[in-house]
């Protein structure tokens, strides 16, 4: 029973969809079901929500090793939290935007979210750096390729192709770096994320047919 | 060494323009506006983000801490406020959201529809009892619902539009005419797309042994691979360099009034 109710639903909802699809009078249903899955969604959010509370508590109160970093992602969770739901500082109370302008939780957005999120992509920057520095250093020719087409890319993308192409008359201006870094987007790469998203795709479509049929039941903690 | 003394440096020379700027009254009063001090709270987690680069510190794992704690509760907000409020209460009590919080949703739902949203709603809380050793067997209706709209909604994309609109656009006439004049640079083109599709996915084919032209084809997809990945990484060190610059500007700019 506690495995073929679970089969049963996910087989009945996949086929569903599917058959919604190609099937134009019954195509509501597919905005129904992604409506459901943004509810369930909103629903798996609150259990994180609790699971983050559970394990940053528990840690306070066994004053394990790092605790203090947990009282401040607990007080910083709380917080939001708080003036989140009750949408303070926003026009129109409960009833208006709960990101709208002069809100606490849009403010939180700006200067807390938004700088830490970026800043921390930025820092992939220098490590970015250094991985291009260890991957040259290998010497393999496939190595070589990637590294070159990156730094043509590199160039090609500012300033610097304009400049290094410059002297090239009109007749010859299709060899320049910027127009060789449009050759080199708009047929290899295209041809690489063309076969890229060919296999993704190809993937995907057999993983879906192996989750409907309960041949792969790892999503149950089953083995595969 | 010299990584972590250039980093030390410029910590430096920060807190001593800071300290000279603030001396001089050219940095806003941080509890002058809201905004002033967002300012000042974003250009301290900046500052113990990129702290990281000197090693693991506390500050950094301070600034971490907050972000997970904001982060998460912000998408907490967001889907209460966003999902649960208007798509689940909305269809199936539209009148509790309208008196509790005075929002504007339309009344006139139907018994059909109100009743067909009590599945989400069970199925939501089912997705709850994950919280008890013996719930486990009923939130997998609910994670079983997840899977089965994911199976079949990614099937239905990915064949339409990837699969099926990625072969429809390669299979282009190999051979290029523009006003009925044979256009050798489009025709070129043209193949080396064509050709390079085939052979990275001949690279992918690992149903027999890679050798002779499938071992041929297979070499010549690796390289279209490889400045494919080459492209990627060249733009991901743009975008990355991109947003540090952007961090400078606003720690210098915004924060300290320079530029």
């Amino acid at each position: 029973m506690h495995r073929a109710v679970p089969f049963a639903i996910t087989f009945v909802t996949a086929c569903v969809l599917i058959c919604a699809a190609l099937v134009p009078p019954v195509e509501s249903i597919r905005e129904e079901f992604t409506l459901f899955f943004d509810i369930l969604a909103a629903f798996a959010f609150l259990l994180g929500g609790a699971s983050l509370l559970g394990q940053h508590a528990a840690k306070i109160h066994r004053q394990a090793k790092g605790w203090a970093y947990s009282a401040v992602c607990l007080v910083s969770f709380l917080t939001t939290l708080v003036l989140g739901l009750l949408k303070t500082g926003g026009e129109g109370g409960l009833g208006g935007s709960v990101t709208g302008e002069g809100t606490v939780l849009a403010w939180i957005y700006e200067y807390v979210l938004g700088p830490c999120g970026a800043t921390i992509m930025s820092l992939l920057a220098f490590y970015v750096a250094s991985a291009s520095f260890r991957a040259f250093r290998v010497r393999t020719v496939e190595a070589t390729v990637m590294l070159v087409t990156a730094f043509v890319v590199l160039v090609g993308r500012t300033f610097l192709g304009g400049l290094i192409s410059a002297w090239l008359p009109p007749s010859l201006e299709w060899l320049g770096i910027a127009n060789g870094v449009q050759w080199i987007m708009s047929v290899p790469i295209t041809a690489g994320n063309r076969a890229i998203m060919i296999g993704v795709a190809l993937g995907i479509i057999s993983t879906s047919l192996k989750v409907m049929l309960g041949i792969d039941r790892t999503y149950l903690g089953e083995d595969a | 060494m010299t990584r972590r003394l250039a980093i030390a440096i410029f910590a430096l020379t920060l807190l001593l323009l800071a300290l000279i700027r603030a001396s001089t009254g050219a940095m806003s009063n941080p509890f002058a506006d809201e905004q002033a001090l967002g300012v000042w709270v974003s250009a301290a987690l900046t500052l113990c983000m990129l702290s990281f680069l000197y090693g693991d510190n506390p500050f950094f794992k301070f600034a971490e801490n907050v972000f997970v704690g904001v982060s998460a509760a912000c998408w907490m907000v967001m889907a209460f406020w966003r999902a649960l409020v208007p798509n689940l209460l909305g269809n199936l009590a539209p009148e509790v959201p309208v008196a509790l919080f005075g929002m504007d949703l339309p009344l006139d739902v139907g018994v059909g529809r109100r009743l067909l949203y009590v599945v989400p709603l069970l199925l939501g809380l089912m997705l709850l009892t994950r919280f008890h050793p013996r719930g486990r067997a009923i939130s997998a209706w609910a994670l079983a619902f997840i899977i089965g709209t994911t199976a079949g909604l990614r099937f239905v994309t990915y064949l339409g539009s990837d699969f099926l609109a990625q072969i429809h656009n390669t299979i282009q006439p190999l051979v290029v005419l523009r006003d009925g004049a044979f256009d050798a640079r489009a025709t070129l083109s043209v193949v080396v797309l064509t050709a390079g599709v085939l052979c990275a996915m001949a690279y992918f084919y690992f149903s027999r042994e890679q050798k002779g032209l499938l071992g041929a084809a297979s070499r010549v997809g690796i390289w279209i691979l490889m400045i494919t990945f080459g492209a990627s990484f060249g733009y991901t060190v743009m975008g990355r360099v991109a947003l540090l610059v952007a961090r400078m500007e606003f720690l210098l700019r915004d924060w300290l009034g320079f530029l």
